[in-house]
């Protein structure tokens, strides 16, 4: 992945900004009449001096509105409390995901990594147009003055840039500012900037897509089929009608299901239940989870549809196999699992004078777009999306068919579209509407020679595929394999002489979605579980072992090592835990981001496991906010820990058995003690912290509890023999 | 069904379904839309407020049944403890996504009102019945703490 932005991308950017205004009227921005300043896509400077940064990704709470304004703070030269922050308009030539293919969207661990130059450059070249502005009014050499602070100083005078803004926004976009050196950083890698949507969050004003409140709209609730796959045949609204403030129901155009409309959200829950559906679920999964989970253990035993790694052949590592000294096997069972972000889905369109605004906690701007001005058969520009903070996503919010907002949009499509239409989710829709990380099993195999080192890793991977069978297929789909299934694998680190993996995938309506960390949030417990098996089998120490196999030159291996030797030495890793406790240890890189994790656990009296804390070493480049590095660690451990503890989302005759959170009980406050993170110094280039936390939790911990416990590999642990206190 | 209802300090007076939870008349008719629904079953507490000062969760209240009773929603907080846990949290950078945040506060603010010195145990028995998804539980946890702190300090 390259993070430097050239100059043409760059001139290109900033040509685009200048046709925000129109060439024309640039003399407009050279007036003080109050209006903000457009000095670039990412940087406006109002006439007073406030600077706000344009933020193109969306907030999660992964810290894009702190990450992106610091960038910004740094090269401009103003105090960061001071900047202000906006969520972008849906517009991919300007605020496209350069990692993304030229569309605006959020995902994959990438704000930081692909906007680090993006966002540096349009501070400086703001910075750039400020100080020649002060430099031309001064008759004085751009390069004796300064800004810092929000003051140009220089030629012995010190002036505020509110002076210059009109004559700097008038300048020309320089094509290459000049950009600080990092030695000169006082935002960038400073441990105590603070988070700027604390604030609007610790009082109640930060608003969220499910805060939207605007006059006369209705609120929207869709029955859907309880089975994936089922469709309408026919429905009953009568008993809806004696709910109070009840409107309408109304078939989906593709038969998915029923919108309920209501006066408020209260109404068109109840009104929803309410409302009887006759369903056809002939081509609907009828399957229970226990079918699925035995086809899917079948196929790991079968040979694979697919070959992901080919290794010593097509027919997989078994030769090599028969020729180790000692194989160590396991089958793995990873279970469907709900993204379930804090705040339920949910939209609203709203009718403008020639088309609508979409408010949304928006993660894929280009999609959302796309997809509402299909549905409603409006031309793209008479189409915006207001952004607004998400509360969660882990996920959810992006989807390769946009659901929710196609829903949104049907459901205000089929009304006279003379009123918002606020589209709701219950949580109980949450939990039963798919979106899935789809289950997977695996089967390995590893043999060790008579050292005990690696010398053949047969791999098999059954489960639905992610991308295959969508519109963004073309990218990941190669020779029938999707990569998100077998991704954290077949690009594994460790030096695996005779790595074969195979691939075979579930057919099934149940719809899936990438959930945080993707094919990591499985492949890693499953890599993570097996090596530490293998250095058991070894007699090896685990850490140790691990790093035998990361002897090679290669970055990649190691930085991944540095990791693990840093985690080793701040968990204590080299003496023994106090009796009764147990450690265990998992390293993993995903998203360009190497981390490595201990787990120290407990068992109380009655065998009860308890997780007293857990030991976290990141490596993801230059850590621009190291505190939210930190907060992404603690909070994707939190995330990997709690699913491979007690989640799992099953299916009876094709229906979902978890309705809420009673029976599908997220992460609590009492289930992980203490967590300590530390950052790897590093000058590389950012990569992403949102989702590289998660996948090495859910196997240090299995590693800990097989110190003196039982070896889990069948997902989730409480169904399977461990009790948590 | 018609109602007053005393919230943030002011009386209201509310025309709504029998059987309306005390979170949707506040989200939907009073437009406070701080207080936040997670999942409509009190199993959550993103949808924590305050009755007379203790914390109930609004999903599960009905306005015939706290007539007369003070309700205070994260846009009223005032109290001193509420004061000290929000500027503990904005010392800690507790939040991410933040969807949760208005509960846990509220709740915080209710443990401090009643022990002033909770230890590790008692924050997280307290707090077992807010859900955070982002998993903020480790800053939750500094944060009373350092509200506890704040609250000793000031006194």
């Amino acid at each position: 992945m390259t993070l430097t932005l050239s100059r043409r991308t760059f001139l290109e950017t900033a040509s685009a900004a200048a046709l925000v205004v129109g060439f024309s009227s640039r003399g407009a921005l050279a007036t003080t009449s109050g209006d903000a300043s457009q000095f670039n896509p990412f940087v406006k400077i109002d006439a007073d001096g406030r600077v706000t940064a344009i933020v193109k990704h969306f907030e999660m709470g992964q810290g894009t509105t702190t990450g992106l304004p610091t960038l910004i703070a740094e090269e401009l030269g103003v105090d960061l409390d001071e900047v202000a922050v906006e969520f972008a308009p849906s517009d991919a030539g300007r605020y496209a995901n350069l990692l993304f293919g030229g569309a605006q969207g959020t995902g994959g661990s990438t704000s930081m990594a692909n906007s680090y130059m993006q966002y540096r450059q349009a501070g400086a070249a703001a910075r750039q147009m400020l100080l020649a502005a002060a430099a031309e009014e001064w008759d004085a050499d751009p390069s004796a003055l300064d800004l810092s602070g929000g003051m140009i100083t220089g030629a012995g005078r010190s002036e505020p840039i509110a002076r210059f803004v009109a004559a700097a926004a008038a300048m020309d976009v320089p094509g290459e500012p000049t950009l600080k050196n990092p030695q000169a950083f006082t935002l960038i890698g400073n441990p105590r900037t603070s988070r700027r949507d604390t604030g609007p969050k610790i009082d109640g004003s930060a608003r969220f897509a499910m805060d939207v409140q605007l006059d006369d709209q209705f609120v929207a609730v869709v029955k859907r089929s309880p089975r994936f796959g089922g469709t309408v045949v026919s429905m009953d609204a009568s008993a809806a009608g004696d709910v109070p403030g009840f409107v309408n129901a109304v078939v989906l155009p593709t038969n998915a299901g029923v919108v309920v409309y209501a006066r408020d959200t209260w109404a068109a829950f109840q009104a929803c239940d309410a409302v009887a559906v006759d369903w056809d679920f002939s081509a609907a999964e009828n399957r229970s989870s226990e079918e699925i989970r035995a086809e899917l253990l079948d196929a790991v035993a079968a040979p694979p549809e697919f070959v992901a790694r080919k290794g010593p052949g097509m027919d997989g590592a078994g030769a090599l196999l028969d020729g180790a000294a000692q194989v160590v096997e396991a089958d793995f069972f990873l279970p469907w699992l709900c993204h379930a972000p804090m705040e339920p889905l949910t939209c609203t369109i709203e009718p403008t004078a020639d088309g609508v605004t979409l408010h949304d906690g928006c993660q894929f701007q280009t999609g959302a777009h796309q997809a509402v001005a299909a549905v409603l058969g409006l031309p793209a520009e008479s189409i915006s999306i207001n952004t607004l903070y998400a509360g969660g996503s882990f996920g959810r919010r992006a989807t390769m068919t946009a659901d929710y907002i196609v829903e949104a949009a049907l459901a205000f499509a089929m009304t006279d579209r003379t009123r918002p239409i606020k589209l709701v989710w219950s949580r109980e829709d949450d939990l039963a509407g798919g979106a899935y990380r789809p289950a997977f099993a695996h089967r390995v195999r590893v043999g060790l020679d008579g050292d005990g080192t690696i010398v053949a890793w047969d791999h098999r991977i059954a489960g639905k595929p992610v991308f295959k069978g969508t519109p963004f297929e073309q990218w990941i789909v190669r020779n029938g394999v999707d990569h998100t299934s077998v991704e954290g694998a077949v690009d594994t680190l460790y030096g695996i002489p005779g790595q074969f993996v195979g691939l075979t995938d579930l057919a099934s309506p149940i719809t899936v979605n990438w959930w945080r960390s993707v094919g990591h949030s499985h492949t890693a417990f499953v890599m993570e579980s097996m090596m530490d098996m293998a250095a058991r089998a070894a007699g090896r120490d685990p850490v140790s072992w691990r790093l035998d196999h990361l002897q090679g030159d290669a970055a990649d291996q190691q930085r991944l090592a540095g990791v693990l030797r840093l985690v080793a030495q701040e968990s204590g890793w080299g003496q023994p835990p106090e009796p009764g406790r147990a450690r265990g240890v998992a390293a993993h890189k995903s998203f360009g981001t190497y981390v490595a994790q201990v787990v120290e656990v407990s068992r109380d009296a009655k065998g009860a496991t308890r997780i007293e804390r857990v030991t976290c070493a990141v490596d993801c480049g230059v850590a621009v906010n190291p505190d939210v590095v930190k907060a992404q660690m603690e909070g994707g451990i939190g995330f990997g820990i709690g699913h491979v503890m007690r989640n799992e989302i099953t299916f009876d005759q094709g229906e979902v058995v978890e309705w809420n959170f009673p029976d599908y009980e997220p992460l609590r406050i009492s289930d992980v003690g203490r967590i300590d993170v530390h950052i790897v110094p590093s000058s590389e280039p950012p990569s992403g912290v949102g989702e590289p936390g998660v996948p090495p939790a859910g196997p240090a911990l299995a590693n800990a509890i097989a110190v003196d416990g039982p070896r889990v590999t069948m997902l989730p642990m409480t169904q399977n023999g461990v009790r948590f206190a | 069904m018609r109602t007053t209802l005393k919230v943030n300090g002011r009386s209201v007076d509310v025309d709504v379904a029998d059987g309306m939870p005390l979170l949707w008349v506040l989200r939907d008719e009073l437009k406070l839309t701080g207080t936040k629904y997670g999942c409509g079953v009190a199993s959550c507490g993103a949808c924590t407020v305050h009755v007379d000062g203790v914390p109930l969760r609004s999903c599960v209240t009905y306005p015939e049944d706290i007539e007369g009773a003070e309700v205070t929603t994260i846009e009223g907080l005032a109290t001193r403890e509420g004061r000290a846990v929000q500027q503990a949290w904005a010392e800690l950078d507790v939040v991410q996504c933040g969807y949760c945040q208005s509960g846990q506060i509220m709740s915080a603010a209710g443990l401090l009102a009643e022990n002033g010195r909770p230890d590790p145990d008692e924050i997280d028995g307290y707090m077992e019945g807010n859900v955070c998804r982002c998993a903020t539980y480790q800053r939750v946890r500094a944060a009373v703490a350092r509200a506890a702190e704040i609250l000793e300090d000031d006194s």
